[in-house]
Protein backbone atom coordinates (compact mmCIF):
# COMPACT_ATOMS: atom_id res chain seq x y z
CA UNK A 1 0.00 0.00 0.00
CA UNK A 2 0.68 3.71 -0.61
CA UNK A 3 3.15 5.22 2.15
CA UNK A 4 4.42 9.03 1.14
CA UNK A 5 5.94 11.62 3.07
CA UNK A 6 4.92 15.33 2.43
CA UNK A 7 6.04 18.43 3.73
CA UNK A 8 2.54 19.30 4.21
CA UNK A 9 -1.04 17.17 4.28
CA UNK A 10 -3.83 19.74 3.63
CA UNK A 11 -7.40 18.22 4.93
CA UNK A 12 -9.85 19.93 2.61
CA UNK A 13 -10.57 20.72 -0.87
CA UNK A 14 -12.33 24.03 -0.28
CA UNK A 15 -11.43 27.37 -1.27
CA UNK A 16 -8.31 27.65 2.46
CA UNK A 17 -7.32 24.18 1.49
CA UNK A 18 -6.85 24.71 -2.48
CA UNK A 19 -5.14 28.45 -1.29
CA UNK A 20 -3.17 26.90 0.92
CA UNK A 21 -1.82 24.42 -1.40
CA UNK A 22 -1.55 26.95 -4.50
CA UNK A 23 0.89 28.60 -1.96
CA UNK A 24 2.81 26.06 -0.62
CA UNK A 25 3.62 24.25 -4.35
CA UNK A 26 4.41 27.39 -5.67
CA UNK A 27 7.16 27.36 -2.98
CA UNK A 28 8.02 24.01 -3.80
CA UNK A 29 7.16 22.07 -1.05
CA UNK A 30 5.13 18.48 -1.14
CA UNK A 31 1.86 18.99 -0.99
CA UNK A 32 -0.90 16.25 -0.72
CA UNK A 33 -4.85 17.69 -0.64
CA UNK A 34 -7.46 15.44 0.97
CA UNK A 35 -10.89 15.94 0.63
CA UNK A 36 -13.97 13.20 1.82
CA UNK A 37 -15.72 14.57 -1.23
CA UNK A 38 -15.24 16.56 -4.09
CA UNK A 39 -12.94 19.58 -4.40
CA UNK A 40 -14.01 22.81 -4.11
CA UNK A 41 -16.52 22.74 -0.88
CA UNK A 42 -19.61 24.85 -0.14
CA UNK A 43 -18.79 27.35 -2.97
CA UNK A 44 -19.80 24.92 -5.12
CA UNK A 45 -23.16 25.06 -3.83
CA UNK A 46 -23.41 28.47 -4.69
CA UNK A 47 -25.28 29.06 -8.09
CA UNK A 48 -23.30 32.41 -8.55
CA UNK A 49 -20.59 34.27 -6.79
CA UNK A 50 -20.79 38.04 -7.48
CA UNK A 51 -18.24 39.16 -4.51
CA UNK A 52 -14.89 37.43 -5.21
CA UNK A 53 -12.88 40.34 -6.40
CA UNK A 54 -11.45 39.89 -9.90
CA UNK A 55 -14.42 37.83 -11.06
CA UNK A 56 -17.80 39.98 -12.00
CA UNK A 57 -19.90 36.92 -11.60
CA UNK A 58 -18.65 33.23 -11.90
CA UNK A 59 -20.44 30.29 -10.79
CA UNK A 60 -19.17 28.56 -7.52
CA UNK A 61 -18.48 25.62 -9.25
CA UNK A 62 -16.29 27.31 -11.91
CA UNK A 63 -14.42 29.32 -9.69
CA UNK A 64 -14.07 25.97 -7.97
CA UNK A 65 -12.27 23.98 -10.36
CA UNK A 66 -10.51 27.09 -11.24
CA UNK A 67 -8.97 26.67 -7.78
CA UNK A 68 -8.14 22.77 -8.43
CA UNK A 69 -7.06 23.45 -11.14
CA UNK A 70 -4.17 25.85 -10.75
CA UNK A 71 -3.13 23.85 -7.66
CA UNK A 72 -2.73 21.01 -9.39
CA UNK A 73 -0.53 23.07 -12.21
CA UNK A 74 1.81 23.98 -8.95
CA UNK A 75 1.71 20.39 -8.39
CA UNK A 76 -0.28 19.55 -5.64
CA UNK A 77 -1.83 16.22 -5.50
CA UNK A 78 -5.69 16.47 -4.59
CA UNK A 79 -7.32 12.93 -3.74
CA UNK A 80 -11.06 13.24 -3.26
CA UNK A 81 -13.46 10.98 -1.77
CA UNK A 82 -10.65 10.08 0.69
CA UNK A 83 -12.29 8.61 3.60
CA UNK A 84 -9.32 9.39 6.62
CA UNK A 85 -9.86 6.65 9.55
CA UNK A 86 -6.97 7.63 11.34
CA UNK A 87 -5.32 10.73 12.07
CA UNK A 88 -1.43 10.81 14.29
CA UNK A 89 -0.95 14.68 14.43
CA UNK A 90 0.88 14.65 18.01
CA UNK A 91 4.35 13.18 16.75
CA UNK A 92 6.49 15.34 14.78
CA UNK A 93 5.89 13.60 11.87
CA UNK A 94 2.13 13.54 10.86
CA UNK A 95 0.26 10.52 9.56
CA UNK A 96 -3.11 10.24 8.06
CA UNK A 97 -4.44 6.90 7.10
CA UNK A 98 -7.56 6.39 4.91
CA UNK A 99 -9.85 3.60 4.76
CA UNK A 100 -8.52 2.22 1.36
CA UNK A 101 -4.88 0.95 3.38
CA UNK A 102 -3.03 4.17 1.69
CA UNK A 103 -0.97 5.99 4.61
CA UNK A 104 0.74 9.67 4.16
CA UNK A 105 3.35 11.31 6.74
CA UNK A 106 3.77 14.85 6.52
CA UNK A 107 5.72 17.44 8.82
CA UNK A 108 2.52 19.97 9.00
CA UNK A 109 -0.84 19.48 8.60
CA UNK A 110 -3.17 22.06 7.67
CA UNK A 111 -6.76 21.53 8.51
CA UNK A 112 -9.53 23.03 6.29
CA UNK A 113 -12.20 20.42 6.96
CA UNK A 114 -14.58 24.08 6.04
CA UNK A 115 -18.54 23.40 6.90
CA UNK A 116 -22.05 21.77 5.82
CA UNK A 117 -25.28 22.78 5.51
CA UNK A 118 -27.09 22.78 9.36
CA UNK A 119 -30.07 20.74 9.62
CA UNK A 120 -32.84 22.16 11.84
CA UNK A 121 -33.18 18.65 13.43
CA UNK A 122 -36.83 18.39 13.09
CA UNK A 123 -38.56 14.87 12.94
CA UNK A 124 -38.18 12.91 9.70
CA UNK A 125 -36.44 15.72 8.17
CA UNK A 126 -33.55 13.28 6.46
CA UNK A 127 -36.59 11.00 5.12
CA UNK A 128 -37.98 13.68 2.77
CA UNK A 129 -34.82 15.14 1.72
CA UNK A 130 -35.00 14.48 -2.16
CA UNK A 131 -38.58 14.04 -1.50
CA UNK A 132 -40.02 17.59 -0.93
CA UNK A 133 -37.23 19.06 1.64
CA UNK A 134 -34.37 21.06 -0.31
CA UNK A 135 -30.94 22.39 0.69
CA UNK A 136 -30.81 24.07 -2.89
CA UNK A 137 -32.89 26.71 -4.22
CA UNK A 138 -31.02 26.56 -7.66
CA UNK A 139 -30.87 23.04 -8.10
CA UNK A 140 -34.62 21.87 -7.26
CA UNK A 141 -36.86 25.64 -7.57
CA UNK A 142 -37.93 24.15 -10.69
CA UNK A 143 -39.65 20.90 -9.09
CA UNK A 144 -41.65 23.66 -7.30
CA UNK A 145 -43.80 25.27 -10.11
CA UNK A 146 -46.73 26.82 -8.74
CA UNK A 147 -46.85 25.38 -5.61
CA UNK A 148 -46.24 26.49 -1.94
CA UNK A 149 -42.98 26.30 -0.19
CA UNK A 150 -41.60 26.90 2.70
CA UNK A 151 -38.47 29.00 3.34
CA UNK A 152 -36.29 27.97 7.27
CA UNK A 153 -33.88 30.77 8.00
CA UNK A 154 -33.86 34.30 8.59
CA UNK A 155 -30.45 35.16 7.41
CA UNK A 156 -29.63 36.60 3.70
CA UNK A 157 -29.30 33.52 2.15
CA UNK A 158 -32.55 32.30 3.15
CA UNK A 159 -33.98 35.54 2.41
CA UNK A 160 -32.04 36.07 -1.20
CA UNK A 161 -33.33 32.56 -1.81
CA UNK A 162 -36.67 33.19 -1.00
CA UNK A 163 -37.17 36.01 -3.59
CA UNK A 164 -35.46 33.85 -5.82
CA UNK A 165 -37.84 30.71 -5.35
CA UNK A 166 -40.62 33.08 -5.94
CA UNK A 167 -39.68 32.68 -9.93
CA UNK A 168 -41.22 29.07 -9.43
CA UNK A 169 -43.56 28.85 -6.47
CA UNK A 170 -46.59 30.41 -6.41
CA UNK A 171 -46.10 31.41 -2.50
CA UNK A 172 -43.14 31.25 -0.35
CA UNK A 173 -43.50 31.72 3.46
CA UNK A 174 -40.11 32.23 5.32
CA UNK A 175 -40.46 30.68 8.94
CA UNK A 176 -37.82 31.73 11.02
CA UNK A 177 -37.85 30.78 14.82
CA UNK A 178 -36.01 34.32 16.41
CA UNK A 179 -37.89 37.82 16.72
CA UNK A 180 -36.07 39.81 14.59
CA UNK A 181 -33.93 39.08 10.90
CA UNK A 182 -29.93 38.45 10.80
CA UNK A 183 -29.96 39.53 7.28
CA UNK A 184 -28.69 43.03 5.94
CA UNK A 185 -31.65 45.41 6.05
CA UNK A 186 -31.30 45.91 1.79
CA UNK A 187 -32.16 41.75 1.87
CA UNK A 188 -35.25 42.27 4.04
CA UNK A 189 -36.43 45.05 2.38
CA UNK A 190 -36.69 43.02 -0.71
CA UNK A 191 -38.25 40.04 0.71
CA UNK A 192 -40.67 42.45 2.13
CA UNK A 193 -41.27 44.31 -1.46
CA UNK A 194 -42.04 40.89 -2.85
CA UNK A 195 -46.00 40.10 -3.25
CA UNK A 196 -45.56 36.20 -3.35
CA UNK A 197 -43.34 36.11 0.38
CA UNK A 198 -45.24 35.90 3.60
CA UNK A 199 -43.42 35.34 7.14
CA UNK A 200 -43.96 33.69 9.93
CA UNK A 201 -41.59 35.45 12.93
CA UNK A 202 -40.84 33.05 16.43
CA UNK A 203 -41.82 29.74 14.83
CA UNK A 204 -40.43 26.59 13.71
CA UNK A 205 -40.86 23.48 12.32
CA UNK A 206 -40.75 20.45 14.29
CA UNK A 207 -41.74 17.74 12.16
CA UNK A 208 -42.32 16.87 8.65
CA UNK A 209 -45.19 14.59 7.53
CA UNK A 210 -46.30 12.79 4.50
CA UNK A 211 -46.20 9.34 2.63
CA UNK A 212 -43.77 9.33 -0.36
CA UNK A 213 -43.25 12.97 -0.37
CA UNK A 214 -44.04 16.15 2.30
CA UNK A 215 -47.74 16.91 2.46
CA UNK A 216 -47.46 18.73 5.67
CA UNK A 217 -44.98 20.64 8.39
CA UNK A 218 -46.02 20.76 12.36
CA UNK A 219 -44.97 24.70 13.37
CA UNK A 220 -44.29 25.53 17.18
CA UNK A 221 -44.57 28.93 18.11
CA UNK A 222 -41.63 29.61 20.04
CA UNK A 223 -43.21 31.68 22.47
CA UNK A 224 -46.27 29.56 23.76
CA UNK A 225 -45.42 26.15 22.59
CA UNK A 226 -48.73 25.90 20.63
CA UNK A 227 -48.49 23.58 17.58
CA UNK A 228 -50.14 23.37 14.39
CA UNK A 229 -50.27 21.75 10.59
CA UNK A 230 -49.72 23.69 7.94
CA UNK A 231 -50.06 22.07 4.27
CA UNK A 232 -46.90 22.42 2.22
CA UNK A 233 -45.26 21.06 -0.93
CA UNK A 234 -42.21 22.00 -0.14
CA UNK A 235 -39.35 22.93 2.41
CA UNK A 236 -36.14 25.00 1.54
CA UNK A 237 -33.69 25.42 4.38
CA UNK A 238 -31.11 28.19 4.68
CA UNK A 239 -29.70 28.09 8.41
CA UNK A 240 -26.27 28.34 8.17
CA UNK A 241 -23.01 26.18 8.73
CA UNK A 242 -21.57 23.79 11.02
CA UNK A 243 -18.20 22.92 11.54
CA UNK A 244 -17.18 19.72 9.65
CA UNK A 245 -14.59 19.03 12.80
CA UNK A 246 -16.41 15.63 14.52
CA UNK A 247 -13.80 13.85 12.95
CA UNK A 248 -10.67 15.59 14.71
CA UNK A 249 -12.99 16.31 18.00
CA UNK A 250 -10.13 15.59 20.75
CA UNK A 251 -7.20 15.66 18.61
CA UNK A 252 -6.84 19.66 18.34
CA UNK A 253 -8.97 21.66 20.55
CA UNK A 254 -11.97 23.17 19.56
CA UNK A 255 -14.34 25.91 21.06
CA UNK A 256 -18.23 25.10 22.51
CA UNK A 257 -19.16 25.15 19.15
CA UNK A 258 -17.17 22.67 17.16
CA UNK A 259 -14.64 25.57 15.43
CA UNK A 260 -11.02 24.86 15.37
CA UNK A 261 -9.40 27.33 18.04
CA UNK A 262 -6.24 28.49 16.08
CA UNK A 263 -3.68 31.36 17.23
CA UNK A 264 -2.92 34.51 15.32
CA UNK A 265 -0.58 32.53 12.89
CA UNK A 266 -3.60 29.66 12.59
CA UNK A 267 -1.60 27.37 14.24
CA UNK A 268 -3.59 25.14 16.46
CA UNK A 269 -2.66 23.69 20.10
CA UNK A 270 -0.62 21.48 18.61
CA UNK A 271 3.00 21.92 16.96
CA UNK A 272 2.78 21.40 13.69
CA UNK A 273 -0.64 21.61 13.02
CA UNK A 274 -2.37 24.83 11.14
CA UNK A 275 -6.07 25.38 10.71
CA UNK A 276 -7.87 27.68 8.03
CA UNK A 277 -11.34 28.46 6.33
CA UNK A 278 -15.01 28.02 8.06
CA UNK A 279 -13.88 24.91 10.35
CA UNK A 280 -12.00 27.81 13.06
CA UNK A 281 -12.96 30.43 15.34
CA UNK A 282 -14.04 33.61 13.16
CA UNK A 283 -16.76 36.07 12.43
CA UNK A 284 -17.22 36.01 9.07
CA UNK A 285 -17.34 33.08 6.85
CA UNK A 286 -16.76 34.36 2.75
CA UNK A 287 -14.88 32.51 -0.19
CA UNK A 288 -12.12 35.82 0.53
CA UNK A 289 -11.85 35.06 4.31
CA UNK A 290 -11.10 31.02 3.88
CA UNK A 291 -8.89 32.03 0.60
CA UNK A 292 -7.06 34.60 3.24
CA UNK A 293 -6.92 31.80 5.83
CA UNK A 294 -5.33 29.42 3.26
CA UNK A 295 -2.49 31.66 2.72
CA UNK A 296 -1.84 32.92 5.93
CA UNK A 297 -1.74 29.03 6.96
CA UNK A 298 0.33 27.81 4.44
CA UNK A 299 2.88 31.05 5.00
CA UNK A 300 3.09 30.19 8.69
CA UNK A 301 3.86 26.43 7.41
CA UNK A 302 6.50 27.61 5.38
CA UNK A 303 8.42 29.24 8.07
CA UNK A 304 7.76 26.58 10.17
CA UNK A 305 8.92 24.11 8.12
CA UNK A 306 12.40 26.01 7.38
CA UNK A 307 13.16 25.94 10.65
CA UNK B 1 -25.74 18.09 -25.42
CA UNK B 2 -23.97 15.89 -22.91
CA UNK B 3 -22.72 16.55 -19.39
CA UNK B 4 -19.34 17.66 -18.46
CA UNK B 5 -18.33 14.67 -17.04
CA UNK B 6 -15.69 11.56 -17.95
CA UNK B 7 -18.37 9.01 -17.25
CA UNK B 8 -20.17 7.13 -20.17
CA UNK B 9 -22.73 9.84 -21.47
CA UNK B 10 -25.87 8.49 -22.38
CA UNK B 11 -27.88 10.68 -24.92
CA UNK B 12 -30.80 8.44 -25.95
CA UNK B 13 -33.72 6.53 -24.15
CA UNK B 14 -31.91 3.69 -26.13
CA UNK B 15 -28.77 4.18 -25.30
CA UNK B 16 -30.13 3.67 -21.63
CA UNK B 17 -31.63 0.36 -22.43
CA UNK B 18 -28.96 -0.83 -24.69
CA UNK B 19 -26.67 -0.31 -21.25
CA UNK B 20 -28.85 -2.31 -19.30
CA UNK B 21 -29.57 -4.85 -21.20
CA UNK B 22 -25.84 -5.68 -22.02
CA UNK B 23 -24.22 -5.14 -18.11
CA UNK B 24 -25.70 -6.75 -14.91
CA UNK B 25 -24.67 -3.85 -12.55
CA UNK B 26 -25.13 -0.39 -13.61
CA UNK B 27 -25.55 2.79 -11.76
CA UNK B 28 -26.96 5.77 -14.00
CA UNK B 29 -27.05 9.85 -12.68
CA UNK B 30 -29.30 11.69 -14.29
CA UNK B 31 -29.02 15.25 -13.68
CA UNK B 32 -27.72 18.58 -14.62
CA UNK B 33 -24.24 20.37 -13.90
CA UNK B 34 -25.34 21.59 -10.65
CA UNK B 35 -24.07 21.59 -6.89
CA UNK B 36 -26.14 18.96 -5.96
CA UNK B 37 -25.48 16.49 -8.82
CA UNK B 38 -21.46 17.25 -9.50
CA UNK B 39 -21.00 15.84 -6.33
CA UNK B 40 -22.52 12.29 -7.38
CA UNK B 41 -20.42 12.48 -10.78
CA UNK B 42 -17.23 13.05 -9.14
CA UNK B 43 -17.99 9.89 -6.52
CA UNK B 44 -19.09 7.75 -9.41
CA UNK B 45 -15.86 8.75 -11.41
CA UNK B 46 -13.40 7.75 -9.03
CA UNK B 47 -14.67 4.70 -8.21
CA UNK B 48 -14.71 3.73 -12.01
CA UNK B 49 -11.08 5.08 -11.64
CA UNK B 50 -10.25 3.19 -8.66
CA UNK B 51 -10.69 -0.28 -10.36
CA UNK B 52 -12.92 -1.62 -7.87
CA UNK B 53 -16.25 -1.56 -9.00
CA UNK B 54 -15.03 -2.66 -12.53
CA UNK B 55 -18.67 -5.17 -12.19
CA UNK B 56 -20.78 -1.82 -12.43
CA UNK B 57 -21.05 0.21 -15.26
CA UNK B 58 -20.78 4.16 -14.42
CA UNK B 59 -22.76 6.39 -16.47
CA UNK B 60 -24.75 10.12 -16.60
CA UNK B 61 -27.46 11.41 -18.40
CA UNK B 62 -28.91 15.08 -19.06
CA UNK B 63 -32.00 15.36 -16.96
CA UNK B 64 -33.60 17.99 -19.51
CA UNK B 65 -33.08 16.23 -22.31
CA UNK B 66 -36.90 14.94 -23.46
CA UNK B 67 -35.11 11.33 -23.66
CA UNK B 68 -34.35 11.47 -20.27
CA UNK B 69 -38.52 9.76 -20.00
CA UNK B 70 -36.85 6.43 -19.34
CA UNK B 71 -35.38 7.69 -16.07
CA UNK B 72 -37.60 10.59 -14.93
CA UNK B 73 -40.88 8.65 -15.45
CA UNK B 74 -39.61 5.05 -13.29
CA UNK B 75 -42.14 4.39 -10.79
CA UNK B 76 -38.68 4.04 -8.40
CA UNK B 77 -38.56 7.69 -9.26
CA UNK B 78 -42.34 9.07 -8.30
CA UNK B 79 -42.00 12.02 -6.20
CA UNK B 80 -38.57 12.65 -6.47
CA UNK B 81 -38.13 16.48 -6.17
CA UNK B 82 -34.55 17.07 -6.04
CA UNK B 83 -31.46 16.04 -8.30
CA UNK B 84 -30.13 14.35 -9.06
CA UNK B 85 -31.86 11.04 -9.91
CA UNK B 86 -29.52 8.32 -9.36
CA UNK B 87 -31.15 5.03 -10.86
CA UNK B 88 -29.44 1.70 -9.65
CA UNK B 89 -30.28 -1.87 -12.13
CA UNK B 90 -29.38 -4.77 -11.62
CA UNK B 91 -30.14 -7.48 -14.80
CA UNK B 92 -32.23 -4.83 -16.31
CA UNK B 93 -34.36 -3.86 -13.53
CA UNK B 94 -34.50 -0.76 -11.15
CA UNK B 95 -32.93 -2.46 -7.59
CA UNK B 96 -32.55 1.31 -5.95
CA UNK B 97 -33.14 5.29 -6.87
CA UNK B 98 -32.20 8.04 -4.77
CA UNK B 99 -33.03 11.38 -4.75
CA UNK B 100 -30.61 14.67 -4.00
CA UNK B 101 -27.01 14.80 -3.78
CA UNK B 102 -25.40 11.41 -2.07
CA UNK B 103 -22.00 11.24 -0.34
CA UNK B 104 -19.80 8.49 -1.24
CA UNK B 105 -20.76 6.19 2.11
CA UNK B 106 -24.50 6.33 0.51
CA UNK B 107 -23.34 5.13 -2.73
CA UNK B 108 -20.87 2.46 -1.89
CA UNK B 109 -23.40 1.39 0.70
CA UNK B 110 -26.14 0.79 -2.40
CA UNK B 111 -23.14 -0.31 -4.37
CA UNK B 112 -22.26 -2.93 -1.82
CA UNK B 113 -25.83 -4.23 -1.00
CA UNK B 114 -27.24 -4.37 -4.55
CA UNK B 115 -24.36 -4.99 -6.61
CA UNK B 116 -22.54 -7.80 -4.48
CA UNK B 117 -20.12 -9.68 -5.82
Amino acid sequence: MENKQYDSIIIGAGPAGLTAGIYLSRAKARVLILDSGMAGGQIILTHEVANYPGFESISGYMLAMNMKKQAEKHGCEIKTNAQIIEYDLQAPLKQIKLSNGESYTAKTVILATGGRSRKIGAIKEDDFAGRGISYCATCDGDFFQDREIIVIGGGNSALEEAVSLTKYASKVTIVHMLDQWQAFASAVDEMKENPKIDYLMNSKIVEFVGQDNLAHVIIEEVATGKRYAKKIDGVFIFIGYVPNTEEIKGLVELNQYGEIIVDAHFKTNLEGVYAAGDSIVKRYRQITTAVSDGTQAALNVLEYIKQ
Amino acid sequence: MTLQTNLQHLVTAVDVQKLIDENENVMVCCGRMGPMCVPVYNIMEDLEKSGKYNHVKFADMLFDTPEAHIIRNLPECRGFMGLPFTVYYKNGRVTKATSSIQNLNQVLDVLDREFKQ
